[in-house]
């Protein structure tokens, strides 16, 4: 293991980095709190309230008992988060959690505005500078939607359409009782139970999610949750997924929304499974602009997130592309297991911290099969006293013939108050696995937002210009759509934050 | 149109400009001269609004404007053009885009309608023409991997396209071979008019050639310290700047 850090004490202020700090001082104008009633369990954890959970589900006698087998193992397990410092994996410190004053089961219930009218302008501002569509921001805002965008009337043309194909997508819910074969043979196959602290956590009490079935040979024709990424905006705190691409399917999965979004539950702990079966490709990517606390870090969201995917077939492929702007505490390594012979990994990530953020992601690329490939490509981007860290595990197994791996990992910071760290794990025991590691850390330069006024730019612009630029390979892998919102975010969350 | 009066500007402790009077008029082109590290480039910076150049007194106005009073892009939308000495890459950033984006802002600026990509791309290939500029570089990042010399036209296109009212070329002629110094005064050239000026910063009398200037300054240890016209320039090509550096130490004394 190196570790690289780059940092700057925050001696001698200049007063172009006061500018850049006042700059990246603004409020997180767009978080606003809904009234959620709700028929919820009382706080605590225990096996009462794991049953609760699974009979508000309805659930079959099989999830119950995987519930409360992950719950058994979940207490003998230690809380990461109260290890010595020096003892823990990630570098991010946070404040105890008490685990029995979480609520983990509180059925939503959406209030709805009459009108746009009575949503926060501010918050309106915002979806507009990301271009979101009126009838987008209505459902977003939680305005009821009119008669000319019905959702739930799209929503089920799209189902016809996917369900034509034999594509299964549909919440965790309907999932664990419409189709209990496919939950059964694949839940937890990906992240066992044990895997970790929050994992075991999350599998005990998970509320909800999505479910995805990709049958042999079909290409899914759309990118899943488009047109749903609101209403999966909504899952909780414990969120589960599990997408099953069968041999020679295809899915493109968008999770998250750029829409700000701020909840009651400080720690979110989801998991995410992917199977790809021989031939098929599971391309996941993944938005998150969380609550990230103020200044101060104070209210800010935990994400403590575990992603995992198993390219379990020949030639089959696995590829997470992130843009994190949001959260306080963000722990998350989007991971490939690479199986099946001729199996590919990509992680291509950018990762924002400003304010009093800290993140901790990379991920972890383990070759099993033959000629095995995997890519990383990582942007850290610091501001404030945002502190970024880079973790990514390379492991080539002894039996992992020809097996490489690229990994790129850039960080760049604005302002002297903040922190770029670059920790590379790497592991071949294979003699002939190829294993090639590149990392650079730049400040962003005042000459060039110098030339950017120069030429008529605002300096809030020509940073959001800058950063886009530093991100563009990571950009380019998110589908079109989301990428142009991706941009537009990497302004707004920096907006402020030069130095 | 630039009215310069006593400007003075340093960098942390050290004094770089010490008092410039300079007065610029519609129609006019302005050549400085003047030995390395004379602060040809900082008064440029200085006027373009660059924050690592405190000034220290002395006033600038320009239209009528306190140019001092003005952010960098305030200056560039009123109509101040830099061509930089070094111009900055910014990797991952599309020219064509960049310079879009600044140009839209222009036209906010003035109440005019902005440019689609479409109809933004038709001027700028009209401009390239001009400075004989191959139509791949729009889909190069700003600067990033351009030659030299690149650089150099590649600030005249911005400029071509910008318009301004006065234009600051600082050393645009350095570094070119003698086909891209023809380009580029003419591009300059092609742009000036009666209502609009230049300050052209060089170190060689045969761009001069091609870009006539009106005045030639020579700037030494931060001031100007001879003006005449463009026979000024030929006189400095032939004996030098020894005899103005004693001139000026004459005269300080
Ligand atoms: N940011 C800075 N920090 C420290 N010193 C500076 C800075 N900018 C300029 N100087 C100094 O000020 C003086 C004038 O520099 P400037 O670049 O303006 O000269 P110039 O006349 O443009 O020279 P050249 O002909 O070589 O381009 C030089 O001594 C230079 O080292
Ligand atoms: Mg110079």
């Amino acid at each position: 293991m190196s570790e690289s850090t780059a940092s700057q004490p925050a001696a001698d202020k200049s007063s172009d980095t006061q500018t850049l700090e006042e700059f990246a001082s603004r409020e997180y104008e767009w978080g606003f709190v809904t009234d959620i009633e709700a028929d919820s369990a009382p706080p605590g954890l225990n096996e009462e309230i794991i049953r609760f959970i699974s009979a508000k589900k309805e659930e079959p006698e099989f999830m119950l008992e995987w519930r409360l087998k992950a719950y058994r193992q979940w207490l003998k397990m230690e809380d990461p988060t109260r290890r010595a410092p020096s003892e823990r994996w990630a570098k991010v410190s946070y404040p105890d959690i008490d685990y029995q004053s979480v609520v983990y089961y509180s059925a939503p219930k959406k209030k709805e505005l009459s009108s746009l009218d009575e949503v926060d302008p501010e918050l309106l501002e915002t979806y507009k500078k990301l271009g979101i569509p009126l009838e987008e921001q209505k459902m977003l805002a939680g305005v009821a939607v009119d008669a000319v965008f019905d959702s739930v009337s799209v929503a089920t043309t799209f189902k016809d359409k996917l369900s034509e194909l034999g594509i299964i997508f549909c919440s965790f819910s309907e999932a664990v009782k419409e189709h209990p074969e496919l939950v059964k043979k694949y839940l937890g196959s990906v992240v066992p139970t044990t895997d970790n602290f929050f994992a075991a956590l999350n599998s005990a009490v998970f509320t909800d999610g999505s479910f995805v079935y990709i049958p042999k040979g079909v290409r899914c024709p759309m990118e899943l949750s488009t047109y749903f990424r609101i209403n999966a905006a909504n899952t909780g705190q414990f969120e589960r997924t599990l997408i099953v691409a069968d041999e020679g399917s295809y899915v493109s999965y968008l999770e998250g929304c750029t829409a700000p979004m701020r909840d009651e539950n400080q720690l979110h702990a989801a998991v995410v499974e992917l199977v790809a079966l021989d031939n098929a490709q599971i391309k996941y990517s993944t938005v998150q602009n969380w609550y990230p606390g103020d200044e101060n870090g104070v209210g800010g969201i935990y994400n403590f997130v575990t992603k995992r995917g198993a390219c379990r077939g020949h030639h089959s492929k696995i590829s997470w592309t992130q843009v994190e702007t949001g959260s306080s505490i963000t722990w998350k390594y989007p991971s490939c297991i690479l199986q099946g012979d001729h199996s590919v990994g990509e992680f291509y990530s950018v990762a924002v911290t400003s304010k009093m953020q800290q993140a901790d992601t990379g991920t972890k690329m383990i070759h099993i099969g033959d000629n095995t490939r995997s890519t990383i490509i990582s942007k850290g981007i610091s501001a404030q006293r945002g502190q970024n860290t880079y973790r990514g595990g390379v492991k080539i197994m002894k039996n992992a013939q020809n097996a490489r791996n690229f990994t790129q990992c850039d960080s760049m910071l604005i302002g002297d108050r903040c922190g770029a760290h670059t920790f590379p794990y790497i592991e071949v025991r294979n003699p002939n696995g190829q294993v090639e590691h590149e990392a650079s850390t730049s400040k962003i330069g005042e000459d060039q937002i110098f030339y950017c006024n120069q030429r008529g730019l605002s300096t809030e612009d020509a940073v959001g210009m800058i950063v886009n630029g530093f991100c563009k390979e990571v950009l380019a892998e998110l589908p079109m759509e989301f990428a142009v919102e991706a941009q537009k975010l990497l302004g707004i969350s920096l907006e402020g934050s030069v130095g | 149109m630039l009215n310069i009066e006593n400007l003075q500007a340093s960098v942390g402790d050290t004094q770089i400009l010490r008092g410039i009077n300079l007065q610029v008029n519609a129609g006019e082109i302005h050549a400085i001269m003047g030995p390395n590290g004379s602060g040809k480039s900082t008064m440029a910076q200085v006027l373009a609004g660059h924050e690592g150049y405190d000034v220290t007194g002395g006033s600038a106005s320009f239209l009528g404007r306190d140019l001092l009073d003005m952010n960098p892009e305030e200056r560039a939308r009123e109509g101040l053009f830099l061509a930089f000495q070094y111009p900055v890459e910014i990797p991952g950033v599309n020219s064509t885009y960049f310079l879009r984006t600044g140009y839209n802002e222009m036209c906010k600026h003035r109440g005019q309608e902005e440019l689609d990509a479409m109809d933004f791309l038709s001027l700028v290939r009209e401009k390239l023409k001009l400075v004989e500029m191959d139509e791949s570089f729009l889909k190069r990042s700003v600067n990033e991997g351009f030659s030299g010399g690149e650089k150099k036209r590649h600030e005249v296109l911005q400029m071509a396209v910008l318009e301004p009212r006065l234009a600051v070329l600082d050393e645009t002629d350095s570094g070119l071979d003698i086909d891209a110094l023809r380009v580029v005064a003419n591009g300059v050239n092609a742009l000036h008019s009666p209502e609009k000026a230049a300050i052209v910063v060089t170190h060689y009398q045969r761009l001069l050639e091609y870009i006539v200037p009106d005045y030639v300054h020579v700037l030494y240890k931060g001031r100007i310290v001879r003006s005449g016209g463009k026979e000024l320039a030929l006189e400095l090509e032939e004996k030098g700047y020894d005899w103005v550096k004693d001139e000026a130490v004459g005269a300080a004394v």
